[in-house]
């Protein structure tokens, strides 16, 4: 079977009824999804099915055969991230991070979606699924609210990736 | 075991891959069994995927709205039937919605601790009948019916209702969220030719309560039905809230 991750086309060779996110994590080291509750419960799996955000631990293998995914890894790097990358990073919406790949995929398909400013009702709404147990749904909320009306500053001084990260860590990535 | 899996293109063909059932782990939305299959509760050995299979249509023919087995809660709440769009929009959040599909809300066995398929009420409520596959092939039938059967060898290829002048009205007692169901549902719905109630969410599979249709006497709804205990509700919290919610219910629907 066949997925074009982050624009890069693969094979893979996991069974059909795989998780979407186990796939991305054991075989293609892909490690921003997180494997939270495996159940559909937690939203920090999500990723970007042909451009629509899903719960990649509900989605077997053989279901998307063929699909473009985006992961987190896809919106940004360190070196030149994405609005609501900037936006978290700006707004201190990441605390533990675990939620944060979740909530980013899905904040960047409402923005996209939208194609204008979110209000607070329609974000919570579209990331009503997340689950952030630190709790820090405020600057959550109030990050992709400024990044859809473009209150970014830009990011400059984040710092490298520690070269001390195990390897199967994409580096910077929030985990 | 390697799993073999089966990814029908049309409908026929996923009714002739499906056969008897034997055997067979249907594999629609996914928001069920893949919990399962990930923490090795289950793991198939025959799958037959319905993603490709063209069963996910709405339509309108003459006087009949169809809904395909795979039609997506999103689709439903989306759409133009009141009751359903209700219910399923407070199912879970959108991106469970995405995947989840009408027939696997019909064919949900009841889960470990609760019940599952809050779509059994408004569907009883519209009069729906389904259509499946199986041993002895297609047959169509009322949904209390069906859902009273023997689920797991019926392959849903969809529900059909009439369209046509009627009035609804549901009342719920519910936390949406992926792993909170329903404590309790009631929908109704009338037309012309009499009134009909659905229950769901207090017993393993969603009831027609025919006493309370007749009598009009909320507290009757607990001839209909007998509601259980679950991790989310006694069942004698749910006797006290059942007829409180069918009064809502019934209030709504006078106000149309």
């Amino acid at each position: 079977m066949r997925l074009t991750v982050n624009g890069i086309e693969q094979e893979v060779s996991s069974p059909p009824l795989a998780s979407l996110l186990n796939v991305l994590r054991e075989e293609l080291d892909i490690t921003s999804p997180k494997a939270g509750c495996q159940q559909g419960g937690c939203g920090t799996c999500t990723v970007l099915v042909d451009g629509v955000p899903r719960r990649s631990c509900l989605t077997p293998l053989a279901a998307v055969d063929g699909a473009a995914i985006t992961t987190l890894e896809g919106l940004g790097e360190p070196e030149g991230m994405s609005v609501v990358q900037a936006a978290f990073h700006n707004r201190y919406a990441a605390q533990c991070g675990f939620c944060t790949p979740g909530m980013i995929v899905a904040a960047t398909a409402l923005i996209e979606r939208k194609g204008g400013p979110v209000e607070r009702e329609e974000v919570i709404e579209a990331l009503g699924g997340h689950y952030c147990r630190c709790t820090g749904y405020v600057k959550i909320v109030d990050a992709v609210m400024a990044a859809s009306r473009g209150q970014v500053a830009a990011v400059e001084d984040l710092p490298a990736a520690d070269e001390s990260e195990p390897d199967v860590l994409v580096k910077g990535s929030p985990a | 075991m390697a799993v073999e899996t089966l990814v029908p293109a049309t409908a026929d063909e996923a009714a002739t891959l499906f056969g008897d059932g034997e055997g067979i782990t249907v594999v629609a939305g996914g928001t069920i069994l893949m919990p399962l299959i990930n923490a090795g509760q289950v793991a198939p050995t025959r799958a037959l995927l319905l993603h490709h299979s063209g069963l996910d249509a709405i339509e309108t023919v003459g006087a009949v709205v169809r809904i395909g087995a795979t039609a997506t809660l999103e689709a439903l709440a989306a759409g133009s039937e009141e009751l359903l769009a209700r219910f399923a929009s407070e199912v879970a959040d959108g991106e469970v919605r995405r995947a989840a599909t009408l027939g696997g809300n019909l064919c949900a066995p009841p889960g470990a601790v609760v019940s599952r398929g809050d779509l059994g009420a408004p569907l009883v409520a519209l009069g729906a009948r389904v259509r499946s596959s199986g041993a002895g092939g297609e047959r169509t039938e009322p949904i209390e019916d069906f859902l009273a059967g023997s689920r797991s060898d019926r392959l849903v290829l969809g529900v059909e209702y009439d369209d046509g002048e009627r009035r609804v009205g549901a009342a719920t007692m519910r936390r949406r969220h992926a792993h909170s169901y329903s404590i309790a549902n009631v929908a109704v719905c009338e037309r012309p030719d009499g009134l009909r109630i659905g229950v769901s969410g207090v017993g393993a599979t969603a009831v027609r309560c025919r006493r309370v249709e007749t009598s009009r006497e909320p507290v009757d709804v607990l001839r209909d039905v007998e509601p259980v205990d679950d991790a989310l509700a006694t069942a004698a919290y749910r006797r006290e809230i059942l007829p409180l919610l069918v009064r809502r219910a019934l209030d709504e629907l006078e106000t149309r």
